[in-house]
């Protein structure tokens, strides 16, 4: 079955979890043992409403603090779609689980408190949607009972998102405004009858839509090698499959191809998965491919048709985000991953930090802190098979990692 | 000339990419493997990963004594089939030594005594990564979770700590005596290991299909009342009733649901109209609202 994954983005208190909540309950996606507990536990807090975050919110600080710290991943299915929605954190000190959860997104809701209108965070989650390059942003204007379901409201906020979008090089990305009160329920599952002013559909609606093929954005064929298959057994003696999946297109049986970065040429003999052989295999499927030739393929290779080859380099331009509290300085040394593909790195320099308000860069800073975006270039011990990440969203992302910790403390997006 | 294409649906081409990350990152893998149906359908997704070749790791089975009898026949059926290494590790073997302490009264569960087994299993063999089939739509503490999982000496999840996982990247990089627990089924929802189970025609033990049971009600649940296993009141009457289970843990933890689904179509239906979730019947859950987290903080799979 093929998901729908969608990312949710806002502010503290802007009611994610409470929206989520909502989208389980109204679809009867949550079974009756879990509303019972919703139910008691409302009650015992003394709250008149079922507070649906408690659905989500799984750690015990998350409850008692009331708020979302880490991502949760919720699944729900309607009778033309499944769905499974991250629920990431608002707070400012947790965006980096907030690129977590939107990495991996096709769409995203952005919730603004229809109070409060666009604020710093809105900024920050719209400027890394961007970023991401997520092709579906719904901005969920929510709270809307709390402003008399006021239609002015609505499009100032509507208009200050706009002028966001229009500051932003991301030119495909698909804005869809629709105005909600998670909490009671209005224009989430069903239609609201209080805002007559609104001619568009409830999110269930529109996210119901929303092609999960699109994202797999087409581009050339990459086939990063994971591991060699090689049985050694009397039926398979000569058997030498490279396990991998395909990103960005299909391969078949007689695709000419190039192994990187031996340059090696050869031509695929067959494509495996399981038990079985197949003539083409299509982008997104995890196979075992073998080639006519005996080359030398390990891990990290990358197999590409030929005169489709991507970048081969030494040296990386990327915009990071930074994760981690120590920071991000030049002539520091980390581990990158690349797809499958380990090197280590060097900071060469930190170019500049992006304003997440779009309102420009700070030229030459010092250093990249905690949740920051920035410029930065890398020289890596060993050359890399990479595509911009507005080529291909798979090979033009890697990750660093703190050699001393071992923690992922950065996301790149290679320019 | 074969003329067939081949379209890997997300979530298995997800779990089988995620498997050949364990192999190639990691010295000494291993699938824990309890007999149930998740852990059956890692499994499968293994030998696809792999095929032609052979599992290349053993599996794990924390062994409660408490088990039901269809489940260990399954298991060592299988693994012969299979031809992989089977290695059985006996929660009983630390009670016996006083290690741990066995509970008492009503309620009396193994399920939390295997945290200890395991993590000595862990040591004894030196795994780094411990496949396991939890997924994130079984409880909300299990949302959380991330595909590779990190484990510290005490086998302790610190979840306020996590790494960021994005995109399709897995970092395994840990130091001497970390492990990391890694979920490649982490995105299924129990609907998708059903629907899997049947399209792919996988054998599983018989108690997850309908069958006549001797049983009592307690709690508004239904328990096997077939042996000495599961504590139980004289004023419990044994009735015999049409039950399948939905999980397989524990016996003295796992209750039965009323079900007349014999075949896996069946039973495919009635997750899909069912409105009592997977773990509803799972009493370890039950003991407090962060039951779970409490028991991954401590070395849980």
């Amino acid at each position: 079955m093929n998901v729908l994954k969608i990312a949710t983005a806002g502010s503290v208190d802007d009611g994610k979890s409470t929206l989520i909540g909502r989208l389980l309950y109204d679809t009867k996606s949550l079974t009756d043992d879990k509303l019972a507990a919703i139910e008691e536990k409302s009650k015992q807090r003394g709250f008149d409403y079922l507070d649906f975050s408690l659905a989500t919110d799984g750690l015990v600080a998350e409850r008692e603090q009331g708020i979302t710290i880490d991502v949760a991943h919720i699944y729900f299915s309607t009778r033309k779609k499944s769905f499974i929605i991250a629920d990431t954190p608002g707070h400012i000190e947790y965006t980096r689980n907030m690129v977590t959860g939107a990495s991996t997104a096709q769409a995203s809701i952005v919730l603004i408190d229809a109070r409060n209108g666009v604020v710093e965070q809105t900024y920050r989650h719209f400027f890394i949607n961007n970023l991401l390059r997520i092709k579906e942003v719904v901005i969920a204007i929510n709270k809307m009972d709390l402003v008399d379901f006021s239609e002015e409201k609505y499009n100032s906020i509507k208009g200050e998102i706009e002028y966001l979008a229009s500051k932003s090089e991301y030119k495909n990305q698909q804005l869809t405004f629709i105005p909600m009160s998670a909490l009671q329920g209005d224009n989430v599952v069903q239609k609201s009858n209080k805002m007559d002013w609104y001619g568009g559909e409830t999110l269930l609606q529109h996210l119901e839509k929303l092609d999960a093929e699109d994202i797999h954005e087409f581009s050339q064929v990459r086939f990063p090698v994971q591991t060699v298959i090689r049985p050694k057994t009397k039926e398979y003696h000569d058997f030498r499959g490279y396990a991998g999946k395909i990103y960005g297109g299909d391969f078949a049986i007689g695709d000419k191809i190039v192994v990187l970065p031996s340059q090696t040429k050869s031509v695929i003999k067959s494509i495996h998965f399981f038990n079985e052989a197949f003539a083409r295999a299509k982008n997104g499927s995890s196979v075992t491919i073998t080639l006519e030739d005996n080359v030398n393929v390990s891990r990290g290779d990358m197999l590409v048709k030929i005169n489709e080859e991507p970048t081969i380099t030494k040296q990386l331009d990327a915009t990071i985000c930074w994760m981690d509290k120590e920071p991000l300085k030049a002539l520091q040394k980390y581990y990158i991953k690349h797809g499958v593909n380990d090197a280590q790195a060097k900071i060469t320099q930190v170019s500049s930090i992006l304003k997440t308000d779009f309102s420009g860069k700070i030229e030459n800073p010092s250093e990249l802190a905690l949740n920051q975006i920035g410029d930065v270039q890398l020289m890596l011990s060993k050359p890399l098979l990479i595509d911009g990440y507005h080529q291909n969203k798979s090979n033009g992302a890697f990750i660093l990692i703190n050699p001393k910790t071992n923690n992922t403390v950065g996301v790149g997006f290679i320019r | 000339m074969n003329q067939k294409t081949i379209q890997v649906e997300a979530l298995e081409s997800e779990a089988i990419y995620i498997f050949r990350e364990v192999v190639a990152q990691f010295e000494k893998p291993v699938l824990l493997f309890s007999g149930g149906k998740d852990s059956i359908t890692l499994v499968r997704l293994a030998q696809k990963a792999f095929f032609p070749a052979k599992i290349p790791f053993p599996l794990l089975h924390i062994d409660t004594g408490h088990n039901f009898p269809e489940t260990i026949e399954f298991r060592d059926r299988l693994v012969k089939e299979l031809g992989v290494d089977l290695i059985v590790r006996d929660v009983q073997d630390n009670i016996n030594s006083g290690r741990v302490k066995e509970e008492t009264g009503r309620y009396a569960s193994r399920n939390m005594l295997q945290t200890e087994t395991l993590l000595d299993a862990i040591e004894e063999f030196s795994f780094d990564a411990c496949v396991g089939g939890a997924r994130r739509d079984e409880e909300k503490a299990r949302a959380k979770e991330r595909i590779f999982s990190v484990r510290d000496d005490f086998g302790q999840w610190d979840e306020k700590n996590q790494r960021p996982e994005v995109f399709d990247m897995l970092n395994g990089r840990i130091d001497l005596g970390q492990n990391v627990r890694v979920f490649p089924i982490s995105n299924w929802t129990e609907l998708d290991v059903w629907s899997y189970i049947k399209k792919e025609d996988i054998e599983i033990p018989s108690i997850y299909f309908a069958h006549k049971r001797k049983t009592f009600l307690r709690d508004g649940f239904i328990w096997s009342a077939d042996d000495a296993i599961v504590y139980r009141d004289k004023e419990e009457a044994v009735l015999e009733r049409m039950v399948r289970f939905r999980t397989v843990g524990d016996m003295s933890c796992t209750a039965a649901v009323l079900s007349n689904a014999v075949d896996i179509a069946k039973v495919v239906e009635e997750i899909r109209d069912s409105s009592i979730s997977e773990r509803g019947a799972r009493i370890d859950d039950k003991r407090s609202e962060a039951a779970m987290e409490k028991r991954k903080q401590q070395g849980y799979f």
